[in-house]
């Protein structure tokens, strides 16, 4: 008796929690202006955007830089039509899907953000980027690469891909033709093989390489992977060998790309295999190692010159800027994606925003319309222009040469192919 | 109080399915690993597989890396014999003496002590005995603060003290010296040059070399000083032990010590083989380590220092030789699944291990 | 022999001070004091960098004054040696500090240690140069060692009354998100803007205020606590079942309409504990009830949420890859989440049996390595190439529908809703791990963890017993995966590490090993400040060294409170049983310890 009396509370409670669970609506802001609403920003009051990176843990290299590409970029842009703009606390975004959702949800719990500069991470995008859109908002990348966030490049959609999406950096099928194309037509290699370490970037961009190239007429002796952690390369690299490629392609990070490089030596059948590693690799305590030699490396093109953003800044006015501000140069490359990114999106809001009885009033889906619109805006990394899945960046791929591990500066500027279709 | 009392007798009555089930298991895996071993056979005599060079790589590289499983796995084994748990943080003090090599290494590069023959050997030296006083004082202030008060509480306690322990050393290197993996100096060229019949790199006979002359050493230790006798007694039965006049807690510490040491030339031996360390480093190691312990037999020195090198051969070898020709493709990614196969079915197979256990009476459950 | 009130030991205080001051070095060469500046507590005077840096000097002078009274030795005398005492500690903590600030400034080993540098300086010198700073270190040392030893001196309302003002304090600053979002939610937006700063923290003026009301709160419901202590005690039985189960009923209301008056954040935050609690709950049968170390749990985790993503997601990959395994099963519809979870519960079960079996006899410090092993070798199977056509790979599954429950569905976009599923399967949870404990199986368990051998003469199954523990803490972890499988909307494998194991068993030691409350207080309080393995807690920017605290308070739990924050009474017996056989065993060996030195050095 006394256990049947627990069991009908047990029902009653589920059923409580049903109804209750059934009782909660969306409560999507009301405003006339566009279909998603607008943002209304009071006289004295700032314009919200947000900063979504990967600032801890061990991809902090890479979403640092950004954040601070996006808050000189926020400094330089000034005012839009009077008003601040107000990039609140940095957040991040774990490079991971939950870490994003997390972040987001607290960005879309915001009614007056307006947009996000993010994520570092794809992952963290799949999972932020519902949530950012369902909140009709935009969010501009600076680093995601992968395909299935925008599109196949062929005018399919990416499975991933949520309106309101854009970005800057380049699209990984775009560096998995330039590599390949390069190593294929230039170098004249026919046989290779691919390593990646079980990231979902590492392994897209060795796809998308394995894909060219064979696509190109190469064949792909070997596709394997390692794990994060390991440091006895060699079972990986006999395995390799036992088909004696020509080229070895391994898009990895440190500290196994370092590993990969200094065990290739002795490995039967990698005698005279060329190496090639992505920008991922393009750090200094890799290319300080004697054994990165001679190593190709192909990503983003980071051949700026004389490129200037719409605020008037170079990418040297920039990297002095960063210098003076932090006290040190950019762990990693995607700094002046950030910076584009954030013109992009203010540029956009200037644009749209509309001044009415001293409060200023930005339409959500107007900035979408405006950020499908961007053709040949000019950045620090190049011409802008976006396609109708969210592709703006400048898709220019470079392939540099690293002949001295004691000077990595002018390796990294000494490029031997541009991928730019 | 005695094991052979309590051991239960009527299990394999009731536990019937239990068993059918774990003899499936090991009829499964056996199949497995030998239609695997067959599918490479063909493959060789087929002409298609690996060449002779690269199986003698594996090998080679299979058992200089087993050498530091072995070396790290001895800590384990001793702390166990004595005090019956595992000192889960031993992969950290493995760690400690890597980080430790990596600063020492780097000063005596930069003051051009990395060169030559007589000049590099004496700067191995002061690396080494620096690595290994920094883990025996690591292993030292670890089993002050933590174990020492555990020492009579129930056994799962200072087991997950010591988890605690390891990620609290580990996150701590991370804070104190970053997150970016350091990269030791390489060694002088004539070291990378190839020696002997066997084409082996100078590394590799360096690493094997100081393994074997550390294995050498602590069991002369062990088996010949008094010490060493003290430790013994102690892994036997404390209390006997106590009443024959030992000093169970010096003798403890003095365990703790010695394996701490051996870690730390463990540490020095990674950083000049893939001369690359950071505050992770001493995770997967360690854990593998014990896993070698286990496989060896816990508590038997002999059996974990060959536990490890059948540990690293495995690793290195298995995947290319069971698992390729089986038509999975990148193996190399499966390498820790293997290894922790490994230690499952060893465990099924031989529950003490290879080699047997030596643990003291209360400890044989 | 009579103590005078300067009688101290100065050995011992100095000791801890020494300790004291390495620590505070420590923390600042982990960049505990630096990463933490930006989060104002309290606006312009106190930062959580500061809070971590200074409690420390405060907390060796309580401790150094807090001397151990021994059986037979005479009380000691509250007063100014307790202020004294606290004074050394803080003072030798301070002179670490200032030795380490005069090395600070003169050499430069930031080449080995990135956070060695100017920042750390000005923290410690509290931007006043290296001569200055000594001298500030020192007198802020003695000053605040003072005052923790001074803790001592006061009356226990006194006492009282600083922890409550204290506390208030802190949480509102420390709860700010929370505090923010609910005022925000029932439109009192204007009121947090008064509160809190623009930068964040409690502002100066409302911080007083707060000290005020919490004062003038204290002083007015002095006793009130006591007082309805007493009234459940006086209570007889069946009064005190009905006013528990009133109590029941409060907090399932509570639970059922807080959420309506609280915002996203707070909703998610609430969703990720509740996961949390479900995963601890499982965990907390495992190896609080039956005593099996399992650390590699996030496995049970991992196979619930790919299990859910596998049945419910259309573009699985296996569906768009048509190799032998997946065209094998091709018939199989897209199914809904309620539909699914049956099957996926099913196959985490059996999962749980298979892993269970091979390592249930094995002992427990075997058992922990090989569950370990486990959870690595499913994760590497779900991230492997080689299965990557079925699941993903690194890629994950991505596109998982949320919970279809009719009216409308539930994913991650509508925290609120999850925060309800959840807390429905929490509920759940709590029940069975309640009715298994009371039951027959459940003092099997307790017969087991406390001597096996006797549990099985007494003719328990022990085999059968323990697997049962292990597939059911394997059931409830699947059901917080598949719940983590829809509101993600992916997964990937490297949701699934080795560390969520390590955080579970934490949230399990700290709450209380075996106690469902324990567990339940575990998970809000770690995984709501600190975070979870992915999650951001209250306090967003200890994620950088969360990982450190979870270590450390591993750590001093063991040593400390091995019964957790909130204690189970048979299991805190268990405990201290032991430390009361130790301490008897320590009294009677003390004297003939030094003699057994004396013969191992002959």
């Amino acid at each position: 008796m006394y256990k049947s009396k627990k069991w009908s509370r047990g029902i009653a409670l589920g059923v409580a929690f049903g109804l209750a669970a059934a009782a909660c609506g969306s409560d999507a802001p009301e405003f006339e202006a566009g279909a998603l609403g607008a943002v209304e920003v009071k006289e004295g009051e700032s314009i919200q955007i947000r900063s979504l990176e990967a600032i801890s843990g061990d991809v902090a290299f890479l979403g640092i830089p950004n954040d601070r590409g996006t808050a000189l970029a926020v400094e330089d842009y000034g005012q839009i039509k009077g008003f601040d703009v107000d990039v609140g606390t940095s957040l991040d975004d774990l490079c991971s899907a939950d870490g994003g959702q997390a972040a987001a949800q607290t960005i879309a719990a915001d009614e007056d953000v307006v947009g996000v500069i993010g994520t570092s991470c794809s992952g963290a995008a799949t999972a932020a980027m519902p949530l950012i859109s369902n909140a009709g908002m935009v969010m501009i990348s600076p680093s995601n690469t992968s395909p299935a966030l925008t599109s196949d490049l062929e005018g399919n959609k990416g499975s991933d891909y949520n309106v309101g999406y854009y970005r800057t950096a380049h699209n990984d099928l775009f560096q998995g033709r330039g590599a390949a194309t390069f190593a294929f037509e230039e170098l004249g290699l026919t046989t290779a093989a691919v390593i990646h370490d079980g990231d979902p970037y590492t392994n897209g961009l060795a796809q998308a390489f394995a894909d060219a190239f064979e696509a190109l007429g190469g064949t792909v002796t070997t596709f394997t992977a390692v794990n994060k952690g390991d440091t006895d390369m060699t079972p990986v690299l006999t395995e390799v060998g036992a088909e004696s490629p020509e080229l070895l392609f391994f898009p990895i990070f440190m500290p196994e790309g370092g590993f990969i490089a200094q065990q290739v030596a002795g490995v039967p059948g990698l005698e005279n295999v060329q190496l090639m590693g992505a920008d991922a690799l393009l750090t200094d305590n890799f290319m300080e190692l004697p054994e990165s030699e001679g190593m190709y490396f192909s990503g983003p093109d980071l051949q700026y010159g004389s490129n200037k953003s719409t605020t008037g800044k170079s990418a040297e006015d920039f990297l002095a800027a960063y210098n003076a501000k932090y006290g040190e140069e950019p762990s990693a490359a995607f700094w002046a994606h950030a910076y584009d990114a954030t013109v992009l999106l203010l540029t956009a809001i200037d644009n749209v925003a509309v001044e009415s009885g001293g409060s200023l009033f930005i339409d959500r889906q107007a900035l979408r319309d405006e950020l499908n619109k961007v053709s040949g805006v000019p950045g620090i990394t190049g011409s802008l222009s976006c396609d109708e899945f969210g592709d703006c960046g400048a898709q220019k791929i470079a392939l540099i040469l690293h002949e001295n591990s004691g000077d990595i500066a002018a390796s990294k500027e000494n490029v031997v192919y541009s991928y730019a279709p | 109080m005695t094991a052979t009392q309590r051991k239960p007798q009527k299990v394999w009555k009731t536990n019937n399915w239990v068993d059918l089930f774990l003899t499936a298991i090991r009829i499964g895996a056996m199949a497995f690993i030998g239609v695997g071993l067959l599918a490479f056979v063909l493959e060789q005599a087929g002409g298609e597989g690996l060449t002779g060079g690269a199986i003698r790589g594996l090998f080679v590289t299979g058992i200089s890396q087993g050498a530091m499983y072995g070396l790290i796995a001895l800590g384990y084994s001793m702390v166990y014999g004595v005090l019956g748990f595992i000192n889960f943080a031993h992969g950290e003090v493995f760690m400690a003496g890597a980080m430790s090599g990596w600063i020492t290494s780097t000063i005596l590069f930069e003051n051009g002590m990395w060169e030559g023959e007589a000049k590099f050997v004496l700067a191995l030296l002061i690396v080494l005995v620096i690595a290994v006083i920094v883990s025996t004082l690591a292993t030292i202030l670890i089993e002050r603060v933590a174990y020492r008060p555990l020492r009579e509480s129930p056994r799962l306690i200072p087991l997950i003290t010591s988890i605690g322990v390891s990620f609290f050393m580990q996150n701590a290197v991370l804070g104190l010296f970053g997150p970016a993996s350091k990269t030791l100096p390489a060694p002088p060229p004539w070291m990378s040059a190839e020696y002997t019949f066997l084409r082996i790199e100078g590394t590799k006979i360096l690493v094997l070399v100081i393994a074997a002359v550390s294995m050498a050493g602590l069991w002369v230790f062990v088996e010949r000083t008094k010490t060493g006798k003290a430790m013994r007694a102690v892994a036997e039965d404390k209390e006997i032990a106590a009443l024959m006049g030992i000093d169970v807690n010096r003798t403890i510490v003095t365990t703790f010590a010695v394996g701490g040491a051996m870690a730390g030339v463990a540490g020095v031996l990674w950083g000049l083989l893939f001369r690359g360390v950071s505050a992770l480093t001493g995770f997967l190691p360690g854990i593998k380590a014990f896993t070698a312990a286990v496989i060896g037999g816990v508590g038997n020195l002999g059996g974990s220092m060959a536990g490890g090198l059948l540990l690293g051969l495995v690793e290195s070898v298995a995947p290319l030789v069971i698992l390729k020709p089986l038509g999975i493709p990148a193996v190399s990614q499966l390498k820790d699944a293997v290894a922790f196969a490994v230690l499952v079915l060893i465990l099924l197979f031989k529950p003490t291990g290879l080699f047997g256990e030596r643990l003291a009476a209360e400890d044989r459950a | 022999m009579s103590r005078s009130a300067t009688d101290i030991d100065a050995k011992r205080s100095t000791y801890i001070g020494l300790i004291a001051g390495s620590t505070v070095v420590f923390m600042g060469l982990v960049g505990i004091g630096v990463g933490l500046n930006e989060r104002m507590l309290i606006d312009p005077i106190l930062s959580l960098g500061y809070l971590f840096v200074l409690t420390v000097p405060f907390v060796a002078g309580f401790v150094a004054a807090n001397e151990v009274v021994l059986e037979g030795m005479e009380e000691p005398e509250k007063g100014s040696r307790d202020l004294l005492a606290g004074g050394i500690a803080g003072l030798a903590g301070g002179l670490v500090v200032g030795l380490f600030l005069v090395v600070l400034n003169r050499f430069d080993l930031s080449e080995w240690m990135p956070r060695w540098g100017d920042q750390l300086l000005d923290l410690f010198s509290f931007r006043q140069g290296v001569g200055l700073g000594i001298v500030i270190s020192l007198v802020v040392g003695a000053v605040l060692g003072a005052f923790g030893g001074g803790i001592h001196v006061l009356k226990p309302e006194a006492k009282r009354l600083l922890t409550i003002v204290g506390v208030s304090v802190l949480t509102l600053a420390i709860l700010e998100a929370v505090v923010d979002d609910f005022l925000g939610e029932i439109g009192l937006k204007s009121l947090a803007r008064l509160l809190y700063a623009s930068g964040g923290g409690l502002a100066f003026v409302p911080a007083l205020i707060v000290v005020a009301i919490a004062t003038a709160l204290a002083l007015g419901f002095k006793g009130k606590g006591t007082e309805l202590k007493n009234q459940y005690d006086a209570m007889d039985e069946g009064e005190q079942k009905k006013y528990n189960t009133y109590m029941m009923f409060a907090t399932i209301a509570t639970a059922i309409i807080l959420p309506i008056f609280l915002g996203k954040i707070v909703n998610e935050l609430l969703a990720n504990i509740g996961l949390f609690v479900l995963l601890a709950l499982g965990l907390n049968i495992v190896v609080g009830r039956a005593g099996i170390l399992d650390i590699g749990y996030v496995a049970f985790f991992a196979v619930g949420a790919y299990a859910m993503a596998v049945l419910t997601t259309p573009e699985a990959p296996w569906r768009l890859n048509d190799t032998f395994a997946n065209t094998a099963f091709s018939w199989l519809p897209v199914l809904p989440w309620l539909v699914a979870l049956p099957i996926v519960v099913v196959l985490t079960g059996f999962v749980g049996l298979l892993i269970g079996t091979p390592v249930i006899r094995m002992r427990g410090d075997y058992l922990a390595i090989v569950t370990l092993g486990f959870g690595e070798i499913i994760r590497l199977l779900f991230l492997s190439d080689w299965l990557s056509p079925t699941l993903g790979g690194s890629q994950g599954i991505r596109n998982i529908p949320g919970v279809d429950i009719g009216i409308a569905e539930v994913n991650g976009t509508d925290p609120r809703a999850v925060f309800w599923l959840v807390a429905v399967f929490v509920a759940l949870a709590i029940y069975i791990s309640h009715q298994l404990e009371t039951s027959r199986i459940g003092r099997a368990w307790m017969a087991i963890r406390e001597d096996e051998p006797v549990a099985e003469a007494m003719g328990i199954n022990t085999v059968t017993t323990k697997l049962f523990a292990f597939v059911t803490g394997a059931v409830l972890a699947s059901f917080s995966g598949a719940i983590f499988a829809a509101k993600v909307g992916s997964t990937f494998p490297n949701s699934f590490l080795l560390l969520v194991s390590i955080i579970i068993l934490v949230v399990v030691i700290v709450g209380g090993m075996g106690n469902i409350p324990g567990v339940i207080v575990g998970a809000v309080v770690l995984i709501g400040i600190l975070g979870g393995p992915k999650q951001p807690g209250l306090l967003a920017e200890f994620s950088e060294f969360k990982l450190l605290i979870y270590g450390a308070l591993l750590v001093f739990m063991m040593l400390k409170r091995p019964e957790g924050l909130i204690p189970n009474a048979a299991r805190t017996r268990e405990l201290h049983l032991e430390e009361a056989l130790q301490d008897a065993w320590l009294k009677g060996e003390k004297p003939g310890s030094d003699d057994d030195e004396a013969v191992a050095t002959a």
